[in-house]
Formats: structure tokens, C-alpha cells, sequence
């Protein structure tokens, strides 16, 4: 019982917890959360692949590039004429390339998924600029852009959390309740193991990129209709926010450690936090310094209260001895 | 007599083979190479690319982030990472750019001094944590990266620092130079050799290797491994202040996104040069020289007349190109040093 309430992933619900009570009814109304949905929608989509790619000990940082390639060519081809629902699926697809690309270049060729996505962050970044320059595609019709800018009928959660809902279903069931999910663990526990014991590990890391790939794209498609505005800069920067949550979840950027559950709450907490302090009119530099503070935290915390509970048993044993 | 003379005959061909096989192992010489491929193409297409003045920008361009990497390398050689240097250089540059604005009279070397001191405190936050939590150093700096930033934009509060607000003295550090050569490329290139001396020839440098390329055996062979990783990241703050504070001097108007985005730039570099991720294997002369590498080749596209769009694309695509021709060399090296294979080449 005490090992389940000091678990990380109860410590981080208390703290969203604690942030909606301190927030009370300016946070906890409708139109609030609707606006926390949407401001947490990228960020919580690419988190729930990436959450895979990381507890296989593996690391994407090229997403928010995928992200902003994905919405130059929504703007490309829409000023080609083609129609929405034409592009998405392209998008989509496009997207799951670029990942199986990462993907490709870090099982077949054995190169460190850090640096590779370090390389295919500026590639991917570089083709949307080359696609789209710096002018910027907006002349989207507004049945498409409601998407972003209004709650789905009868509650009060904007479509892209409908999405994110499905796909958190989705990623949950793979990650927690298949053999590929325990796969994923098992390579991240200790590779040279999984391989011996059967698990296809090039295999396995190379869907895990290309599902984050696509992931990716979707979530440039979200970004793109939430602010009715194809941009090849769009997202910028935002693999490090991403990166942030999925580690403050507690997973172990080593691998094999970390739930999806601890992830979406890091989103919440990431997310409703700061919400909170912008609704309490605090700049956003001390936005910038809790995030990295949380962040902090969140690494310190576990091994501090593992030491903790060690020396703890080390004084009932010598309390035990002395008496 | 004719297997004798077959084995002269031979010989210069296999000395010729050894000392390519030597050369390949030698990475500095391959980014080095494709530095002055990359540089005489460019010249063949436009000849005043090579004028002592563009060659001159090339170098001050490249500075900035030549010394960044030098830091950077030696934590990655243990295998750490530090993605705060872009923080910590944007952090020192605009408190040592309000402290001489305010304070005319402080000498130039009193100023880079501070931007120094600034670092190191910052360097020394990332070091108690990485080294005392036993935390990965990665999730570190990226909370530090956001700290620091943070720190910085409280502090500036929407305000910069401009240029007609700081000593002429310090603008001089920034454009000045001495027989031609900037004033900044002299910093870097000093702090490059120093350190590359370090690492070569220093017990306590070599040992940053050692605990790289195996931190348990390191641990077991009695290297202070905490006390060596805590130093590196040390130094990689205080060089990153020093950048700061030459920032300062070159660009003179400082806000607080100085340095924003910095941190892939430099990882970037030091991956060019040859330096492995993963820790244990690298140099800071091949961290530098992949640092001028991309900062040419972006100098490079604009002669030539390339769209800047493409810039970044071409820069990705290059690093990944040279990661996977790093890596290839590498295997071959494994296979080379393999001593089944060394006795199979005596045999034959």
C-alpha cells in the first residue's frame, strides 16, 4: 500500500489534483478547461508515441519538425487545390515516412537515436521551409477550422482531446495489455536479453518511430486547423515541451521504466499548471522556470526516495540490533 | 630470391594501405577534408570566396560555437550531455551586458571575467545535480535549459541591452582583431588547443575517456568518477559564459532569447567532428573543426546562391551523412582491431 502511494504516478495526480482545488471555479469551468484542452492537445498527442519510443530506450527529438513539415504540406497542397480530405491521409502518411526514416537509420545502420533525430530535426524542418517558405497558408474554411475553435456538441472538450482520447486508448492497450507492449519494455530493460529471447528488437523500434512519425503528423494537422494557419515554422521548439512531460512522467529516459498513465498526468500537470499561473496573471517566465523546476523535480525524486527508504531500513535494522 | 623480391614488391603497397588505413582512423582529418572540398568548390564558383576578409568572417562566424563545443565535448566524451549551454550563454550575456552598461569603467577582461564566473555557477548547478542525484544528464539539463532561460527572461522583463549602452572597448573585442586574425577566433582557438592539450595529455583528461567509454570499469580502476563528471559539466558552464559574454562583444545588443535553439547547433557540431555520443572517443580540435564545417557550409549555400530555404535541410541531411560515415569508419576500425583478423592479414 505505502509502495503504491509513493509511486510516482500517484504523486503527479495529487499534484493535478491539487492544481484544479487551487484553481478552484476559474479553472474548474467549462470554458477554462476547454481552452486547457486545446492548449495541451499537440504536446499530449506526440507524448503518447514518444512515451513508447522512450521506455525502449530510444529518443525522437525530431517530432516538432515532422509537426511543422506536416503543416507546410497542408498549405502546399491546399494551394495546389486539392481538398482536405484528400491531404490528411497524405499528411498522415507522410509523416509515418519521416519516422520510419528515423526509425530506419537508427536499427539498420546502428547509429544513436539521439543524434539521428538531431539530423532529421533540421532535415525535416529544412524540407517545410523549402516547401513552404516563410509566407504562411490561412484561407481555410471555417467548417474545418471549427475543429480547433469549438467543443464538440454537448460537453465542454475540443475536438483534438476526442482524438487524443482514442489514440491514449489505443496507445495504452498497445504499451500495457499486448506482448508487443512488453516487447517494448524488454528492449528497453536490456536489449542484448530481448533479442536473445526472441523479441524482433529492429522490428519493433522501427514501428515505434513510425507510429511517432505519424502521431507527429496528426498533431501538425490539430496545430495547423487550431490556428487556421499553415506555417512551415509551426511548433518550433516543441520537442523539448514534449520531451519535458513524457520524462516528468517518469519514465526513464534509459528505458524499460514508465507508465502511460504517469505520462498523461504529466501532461495535465504541465498543462494545468500552467494554465493556472497564466490565469493568475504570472509571466510566463516563471511558466518557463516551473516547467524546468518540475522537470528537476521529477528526475530528483524517484532515486531520493528510494535512498530515503533505504536508510530508513538501515535504522529499524540497527534500532532492531541496539535494543 | 623470388619470394624476397615479391615481398618488396609488396611492401610499399602495404605501407601505402597502412597509412591510408591510419589516416581513416584519424577523424579530424575527414571533417577537415570535407572542409576544404567544401571550401575550394565554392572558391571555383566564386573566386572572392576565398579573399582573406571572407575567409576572416568564415572563422569569426564559426567562433562562438567552436567554443561552445569545446565544453560540450567534454562532458559528452563522458558520456554526459549539457543542452543548458544555449541558457547559460543567453543567462551570462545579458547580466554581464546590464552590470558593464551600468558600470562603465569595468575593464573588458573584468567583464568576460564575469560572464565567466556567471557560467561556472550555472555549470555547477548542472554538475551538484547530475553528479550527486545520480540522474541522467540529459533530463538535467533540460530542466536547467528551461530554469536558466526562465532566470533570464525575469530578469531582462522585456528589455535589452544595446549596443550604445556598452564601452567601446568591448564593441572592440567583438570586431577588433590583431594581424588579421579577430580577436574572437584568437579566444576560441586558445581555449581549443588548452583544452585538447588537457584531454591529450592530462592523467585526470584521459580519464574523462576512460569513464566514457566504460563508467563501471572507470569506476573500478579508482577515477573519481562523480568529482570528473561534476567538473565536467563545470567547465562546460564556464565556457559557456565566456560565449556569452563574447556574444555580447560581437553582436552588442543583447535580449533575453540571446542563444535560443544554441544547444542542437553545438550537439550538432560536436557529432560532425567525429565526437561519439555515446562518450569514450573524440577530440575537441574535431568538435571545433565541425563546428566551422556547418557554419561554412551555411556561408557556403548563400555564395552559391542557394535559396536559404534549403539551408537547413542540406545541414540535417550532411549530419546525418556524416554520423553514418562516422559510423562506418568505426565498424572498420572494430573489424581492423579485431586480432583474429590482424593475425588472418599476417598469415596472408
Amino acid at each position: 500500500m505505502r509502495e503504491r502511494l509513493l509511486r510516482w504516478e500517484t504523486v503527479l495526480v495529487l499534484a493535478v489534483v491539487v492544481v484544479a482545488l487551487v484553481g478552484g471555479g476559474d479553472f474548474l469551468n467549462g470554458k477554462n478547461l476547454f481552452y486547457l484542452g486545446l492548449d495541451i492537445g499537440e504536446i499530449a498527442l506526440i507524448a503518447l508515441p514518444l512515451t513508447l519510443v522512450i521506455v525502449a530506450g530510444e529518443i525522437d527529438l525530431s517530432v516538432a519538425s515532422v509537426l511543422g513539415l506536416s503543416s507546410a504540406l497542408i498549405g502546399t497542397l491546399w494551394n495546389a487545390g486539392l481538398p482536405l480530405e484528400t491531404i490528411l491521409p497524405i499528411v498522415v502518411l507522410v509523416g509515418a515516412l519521416c519516422g520510419a526514416v528515423n526509425g530506419l537509420l537508427v536499427t539498420g545502420l546502428g547509429l544513436p537515436s539521439l543524434a539521428v533525430t538531431i539530423g532529421t530535426l533540421a532535415l525535416y524542418r529544412g524540407l517545410a521551409l523549402v516547401l513552404l517558405g516563410d509566407t504562411a497558408v490561412a484561407d481555410f474554411p471555417s467548417s474545418y477550422t471549427q475543429f480547433g475553435t469549438t467543443p464538440v456538441p454537448g460537453t465542454d472538450f475540443p475536438y483534438p482531446i476526442v482524438v487524443f482520447a482514442v489514440l491514449a486508448v489505443a496507445f495504452g492497450v498497445l504499451l500495457h495489455g499486448s506482448s508487443f507492449g512488453r516487447a517494448v519494455y524488454a528492449i528497453g530493460a536490456n536489449t542484448e536479453a530481448a533479442r536473445f529471447s526472441g523479441i524482433r528488437v529492429k522490428r519493433t523500434k522501427l514501428i515505434l518511430f513510425t507510429l511517432t512519425g505519424a502521431v507527429a503528423a496528426l498533431a501538425g494537422v490539430v496545430y495547423t486547423l487550431r490556428f487556421s494557419s499553415a506555417r512551415a515554422d509551426n511548433g518550433t521548439g516543441l520537442e523539448l515541451a514534449v520531451v519535458a512531460a513524457v520524462l516528468l512522467g517518469g519514465v526513464s529516459i534509459f528505458g524499460g521504466k514508465g507508465s502511460l498513465g504517469g505520462v498523461i498526468a504529466g501532461v495535465l500537470l504541465l498543462g494545468g499548471l500552467r494554465n493556472l499561473l497564466i490565469l493568475d496573471d504570472v509571466s510566463t517566465e516563471t511558466l518557463t522556470i516551473v516547467t524546468g523546476l518540475l522537470l528537476l523535480v521529477g528526475v530528483l525524486a524517484p532515486p531520493s526516495a528510494v535512498r530515503f527508504a533505504r536508510w530508513r531500513a538501515g535504522r529499524t535494522i540497527l534500532k532492531e540490533a541496539t535494543r | 630470391m623470388t619470394a624476397h623480391a615479391e615481398a618488396r614488391a609488396v611492401e610499399p603497397e602495404r605501407g601505402a594501405r597502412r597509412l591510408l588505413d591510419r589516416a581513416g582512423r584519424v577523424r579530424e582529418l575527414g571533417v577537415g577534408l570535407v572542409l576544404v572540398l567544401v571550401v575550394a568548390g565554392t572558391a571555383v564558383a566564386n573566386p572572392r570566396f576565398v579573399h582573406p576578409q571572407s575567409l576572416r568572417d568564415l572563422l569569426l562566424n564559426a567562433s562562438i560555437i567552436a567554443l561552445l563545443t569545446v565544453g560540450q565535448t567534454i562532458v559528452v566524451v563522458t558520456r554526459n550531455v549539457d543542452l543548458s549551454v544555449g541558457s547559460v550563454l543567453g543567462l551570462s550575456a545579458f547580466i554581464t551586458a546590464s552590470v558593464v552598461a551600468a558600470h562603465p569603467g569595468i575593464p573588458v577582461a573584468g567583464a568576460l571575467l564575469l560572464g565567466v564566473a556567471l557560467g561556472l555557477v550555472c555549470g555547477i548547478v548542472n554538475g551538484l545535480v547530475v553528479s550527486l542525484g545520480q540522474v541522467p544528464s540529459l533530463v538535467v539539463t533540460l530542466g536547467t535549459l528551461y530554469v536558466f532561460r526562465g532566470l533570464d527572461f525575469a530578469l531582462a522583463h522585456g528589455t535589452q541591452v544595446n549596443a550604445a549602452d556598452l564601452p567601446q572597448s568591448l564593441l572592440g573585442l567583438g570586431s577588433g582583431r590583431v594581424l588579421g586574425v579577430p580577436y574572437l577566433v584568437l579566444i576560441t582557438l586558445v581555449v581549443v588547443l588548452a583544452a585538447a592539450f588537457y584531454l591529450r595529455s592530462y592523467r585526470s583528461g584521459r580519464e574523462l575517456y576512460a569513464m566514457g567509454s566504460h563508467p563501471e570499469a572507470a569506476m573500478l580502476a579508482g577515477i573519481p568518477v562523480r568529482r570528473r563528471v561534476f567538473t565536467a559539466f563545470a567547465v562546460s558552464g564556464a565556457v559557456a559564459g565566456l560565449a556569452g559574454g563574447l556574444w555580447m562583444a560581437r553582436y552588442g545588443t543583447v535580449d533575453a532569447a540571446a542563444g535560443t535553439g544554441l544547444e542542437l547547433q553545438v550537439v550538432a557540431a560536436v557529432v560532425v567532428g567525429g565526437v561519439a555520443i555515446f562518450g569514450g572517443s573524440g577530440s575537441v580540435l574535431g568538435a571545433a573543426l565541425g563546428a566551422l564545417l556547418l557554419s561554412t557550409i551555411t556561408s557556403c549555400l548563400i555564395v552559391l546562391g542557394v535559396p536559404a530555404f534549403w539551408q537547413q535541410a542540406i545541414t540535417g541531411a550532411l549530419l546525418l551523412a556524416a554520423i553514418t560515415v562516422d559510423r562506418i569508419v568505426s565498424l572498420r576500425l572494430a573489424a581492423a582491431l579485431r586480432p583474429d583478423r590482424r593475425k588472418a592479414d599476417h598469415d596472408a
